[in-house]
């Protein structure tokens, strides 16, 4: 293949802003197991459990206050709100419409949501870089944000959690950190679904691992460093999608990653594996901690089959406007551990009528 | 079903839009369009920090309609830095962590359902304990 197959825009385009959002409950993974009677090793510590009153839409919202805040633009400067989600809370009604009245963006945008499992908030990320970089706006928000579900008793119910990032794309130079490409690999895989009117999504179990995300996930994140000339040595972060602690840190040892590049963005332990947002709030911990230089990459994966890769330069205006609103692991350190009786409730699990 | 209501109450629900007075500096909130201070006219759009502390409070056990499903909750009186006293919410927090006095920061929530499973959702303030910086 002759062709660069990197997407780059034509215009350079970076982060301006970025905010991050964890619900406050959590549940332990052994606390499920102990309901359950699972044996063996638990996949994660424990996950994130939204609220009562907490929804995509108002996760949302508050992730784009922080990443406003971040980017110190007035929000009618934003031509985009576009939110990446499995869990929308309409089946039809735009959640991007609730998210752009409450941070007063609207009427003068473009709204709307997008849909691809774990990928829905880089796929968004990616939309709002070409709107910014073929110079049709300066400034579009990206959000990707889930409460994800798993039928009581799967493997899944103990790692679907809630929680996600905002991100104001706009012109590089005014930006925190660069984004000098980005690739996609995409495939027909049937690795994990959910049907209309069905409550849990269902997996292909033997999929799910090499064909599906392993597979995705290296070739996303080799192309890309083989396309710009990079190797994992001129990285100095790296984050993968993590539907628990074991995937992603497999897949960064056999691209060649070490611990301490991946480290920062491992929240899967900590939190479970909140699916849109699971890699881009990775990235939200890594920005945290990451000095003007540093690069990152970023690599996504929604089932169905997908993984976004992207490479990131961080630049001297990190330092001005990390401490304007609060940070991943401040939301991460507030937590209120909750049994699974209570996260029955909490989930809507128990039946009421 | 109050659609209608929801939709025009939006902006001061989801943001807590209030007004500001042009002739005395008062700020305004619900807005009403005469300042409560001075009695004129007051119709300037002013966004609030969402900053306060508790003034008073008490918890619900037995809800009104559309609010039984996140019983028991806190409902306080907030003083705002801005000056206005609102009735709001608490949410994520215990009831024996609430103090009068306590700073509390707006958070935009989900009130209610509008009716049953069918209706629309109805998003709005709430108060939560100011967020705390990890050390
Ligand atoms: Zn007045």
């Amino acid at each position: 293949m002759t062709e660069n197959l990197l997407l780059k825009p034509s215009r350079p385009v970076g982060i301006i802003g970025y905010g991050a959002y964890v619900p406050r409950y959590r549940i332990p993974a052994t606390e499920i197991a102990r309901v359950w009677k699972g044996g063996g090793a638990v996949p994660i510590k424990e996950k994130s459990v939204p609220g009562l009153d907490e929804d995509v839409a108002t996760m949302s919202i508050e992730a784009a206050r922080n990443a406003i805040a971040r980017a110190g633009i007035h929000a009618h400067q934003l031509r985009a709100v576009w939110v990446g989600s499995e869990s929308h809370p309409y089946a039809v009604k735009p959640t991007s419409t609730i998210v752009a009245e409450a941070i007063g963006v609207v009427p003068h945008i473009q709204a709307g949501d997008w849909e691809f499992a774990c990928k829905a908030g880089t796929e968004a990320m990616v939309a709002a870089m070409g709107l910014v970089g073929s110079e049709m706006a300066d400034y579009a928000l990206a959000i990707g944000m889930d409460t994800a579900q798993g039928k009581p008793g799967d493997a899944l119910e103990y790692t679907a959690a809630a929680g996600g990032a905002a991100f104001v794309i706009g012109p590089a130079e005014k930006s925190l950190a660069v984004i000098e490409a980005t690739y996609s690999y995409v495939t027909d895989t049937p690795d994990f679904w959910r049907r209309a009117y069905q409550k849990y999504p269902e997996h292909g179990s033997r999929f799910t691992g090499e064909p599906a995300y392993f597979e995705h996930v290296s070739k996303a994140t080799e192309t890309l460093m083989g396309e710009l000339g990079t190797t994992p040595d001129d990285y100095d972060y790296a984050i993968f999608h993590q539907p628990n602690a074991k995937f992603p840190t497999r897949a960064a040892k056999m691209l060649g990653f070490k611990q301490e590049q991946w480290e920062p963005g491992l929240l899967a332990p900590v939190i479970g594996n909140t699916y849109s947002g699971a890699a881009i709030i990775g990235l939200t911990a890594t920005l945290d901690i990451a000095k003007p230089g540093d690069r990152i990459l970023m690599t996504s994966f929604g089932s169905g089959a997908g993984a976004d890769c992207m490479s990131i330069l961080v630049t001297d205006e990190l330092l001005n406007r990390r401490d304007k609103a609060l940070k991943t692991q401040d939301y991460i350190a507030r937590r209120k551990e909750i049994d699974y009786a209570t996260y029955a409730r909490m989930r809507g699990k128990i039946t009421m009528k | 079903m109050e659609i209608p209501r929801h939709w025009r109450l939006k902006k001061q629900r989801y943001g807590l839009i209030g007004e500001v007075c042009p002739h005395c500096d008062s700020k305004i909130f619900p807005p009403r369009d005469i300042c409560p201070d001075c009695g004129k006219e007051a119709k300037d759009e002013f966004a609030f920090s969402g900053a306060g502390e508790v003034y008073s409070y008490t918890t619900i056990y037995n809800a009104p309609s559309g609010f039984e499903h996140t019983i028991p909750y806190t409902v306080a009186l907030v003083q705002l830095e801005e000056g206005p006293l609102i009735t709001a919410q608490l949410t994520d927090v215990d009831e024996e962590h609430v103090s009068i006095g306590m700073p509390v920061e707006m958070v935009t929530r989900k009130l209610r359902e509008d009716g049953d499973e069918r209706g629309m959702l109805v998003y709005g303030y709430k108060f939560r304990p100011k967020l705390v910086v990890a050390a």
